[in-house]
């Protein structure tokens, strides 16, 4: 059914569709409405989940993983200083391979103090073992809230998921949503059955300690699980499509990319804009594309290269800095081009910190100075960076 | 209770659990070589009061036969027991000793 929704009203819908049974969360901007709309839904009985409600961020990770722990499909959802704030949950989640899945709602980091959209929250715990998935509209959101499950819940991955939504321009921007019917969903999403919750029957050890003669065997396993989540992401895709018509192309998606002189990689909503001005450059003769990375864990290290090997240079425009270096995200798609032996130029831009606007002519000037060369980290909005 | 204790053995690939949820005591080994000075009861002082066996961050204090009794395998060394009995009943040694 067509509806008109946030995409924290579309996220939460998704999340109702994939019959969570407990939700713990504790409310921050701009992630604030899902965590509303799904204590609405227990209130109206439309949503049979226990909804915990905690005093803080730790304590909302907390009771999602000892509710994964007890065997159910949880759910919980924060955004800037609350992620932060779970940090240390997330990697109990992540070691006991739990897979919970959070929305995030991307937002800046203090200080100074602000409650507008950048990426810096979820791209300072990228190394934390959970998927990471970045989307791009309300509908991919909402869809993304069913994929999660199917991918962190089967059994070749057993991984927590983190759904990042920009904040506020996705967040509470209202779209047109097709939101699928239960029966679907429930072909979709299987009920969680898992045997690392537990057992009275068969009592096992839990969220165990475990020495130096056997600790890497474990972060190996967690590695190689998530590597295993590239072909899963696929099936997931597939069975998706074929129940609900939407197709989506995994890790990254690319627009007119394969006979593109310079390439734009970025994530989010400005891929839709970068998209855009990419017209406007085609129509002036200019060949450019854009690639949107769709998930940032597993990286699409394989994916990227091969989307770029026959560019002149790249540009990363991404909403966030590795202060010292530069963006996260640009330091991991050197290393791809790197390890495909690319040595094209690439250059990275830092936009949309604490909410700043990035602008048409912003995207135009990024395409300008990739075909003309620029500093390899360039701030937008200033010029000066010496 | 004490732990089940295993053997010192050599863990392959395929012995380590995906996940860490499994049979309790399965990786469970000694684990006390970094104590540098141990607790000694001295059992003829020793009253039974449980208050060392309360405060034992490790929980390696059991009281047995009315006495308290260290399990060396897991103790830390840290001396809070020797700090928690009023009667003096508890020294710590050096380990060297």
């Amino acid at each position: 059914m067509k509806q008109y929704l946030s995409g924290d009203e579309a996220f939460a819908a998704g999340i109702r569709l994939a019959r969570p049974e407990v939700v713990s969360a504790y409310p921050i901007t701009p992630q604030t409405i899902v965590v509303e709309r799904l204590s609405d839904m227990v209130e109206d009985g439309s949503l049979d989940a226990e909804f915990i409600h905690v005093e803080s961020e730790h304590s909302a990770l907390s009771c999602a993983i000892g509710a994964s722990a007890a065997g159910v499909r949880t759910f919980t959802a924060t955004s800037s200083q609350g992620l932060l704030y779970m940090a240390e949950g997330l990697v109990y989640a992540s070691g006991g391979r739990f897979p919970i899945v959070m929305m995030n709602a991307n937002r800046s980091t203090a200080l100074p103090w602000n409650i507008y959209g950048d990426q810096r929250d979820s791209l300072a715990l990228l190394d934390t073992g959970w998927i990471q998935a970045y989307a791009e509209n309300a509908q991919e959101a909402l869809d993304l809230a069913l994929l999660s499950y199917y991918i962190a819940e089967h059994k070749d991955v057993s991984t927590p998921f983190m759904v990042n939504l920009d904040g506020f321009i996705l967040t509470h921007t209202y779209e047109e949503v097709d939101v699928p019917e239960q029966a679907d969903a429930d072909k979709f999403l299987p009920h969680y059955e898992t045997e690392n919750c537990f057992d009275f029957e068969h009592p096992k050890n839990m969220a165990f300690s475990a020495g130096p003669d056997t600790n890497y065997i474990f972060k190996y396993k967690e590695h190689a699980a998530l590597l295993r989540a590239i072909p899963v992401i696929t099936e997931a895709e597939q069975k998706f499509a074929e129940i609900f018509g939407r197709q989506y192309t995994g890790l990254i998606d690319t627009y007119k990319t394969e006979d593109a002189d310079y390439i734009l990689i970025t994530l989010g909503t400005i891929a839709g804009l970068s998209r855009e001005i990419a017209d406007k450059l085609r129509a002036e003769g200019k060949k450019v594309g854009v690639l949107r990375i769709r998930y940032l864990r597993p990286f699409p290290t394989e994916e990227i290269s091969a989307a770029v090997k026959n560019a002149k240079a790249v540009a990363v425009l991404e909403k966030d800095i590795s202060f010292g270096n530069a963006g996260t995200v640009f330091t991991n798609v050197t290393s791809a081009l790197q390890a495909a032996g690319l040595n094209i130029p690439a250059y990275n831009f830092i936009g949309g910190l604490g909410g700043r606007n990035i602008s048409h002519a912003d995207i135009t000037d990024i395409f300008e100075k990739t075909e003309h060369g620029t500093e390899r980290v360039n701030f937008i909005g200033i010029e000066v960076q010496k | 209770m004490k732990p089940f204790v295993r053997e010192k053995k050599t863990f392959g690939f395929d012995d380590v659990p995906e996940d860490t949820c499994y049979e309790a005591g399965y990786l469970v080994t000694i684990n006390a070589g970094w104590r540098s000075i141990r607790p000694v009861i001295n059992a003829e002082k020793c009253v039974g009061c449980s208050q060392c066996y309360l405060y034992c961050p490790d929980g390696v204090i059991a009281i047995k036969d009315g006495k308290a009794v260290v399990d060396y395998d897991f103790c830390k060394g840290c001396g809070i027991c020797e700090k928690t009995c009023k009667i003096g009943a508890i020294v710590m040694e050096d380990e060297q000793k």
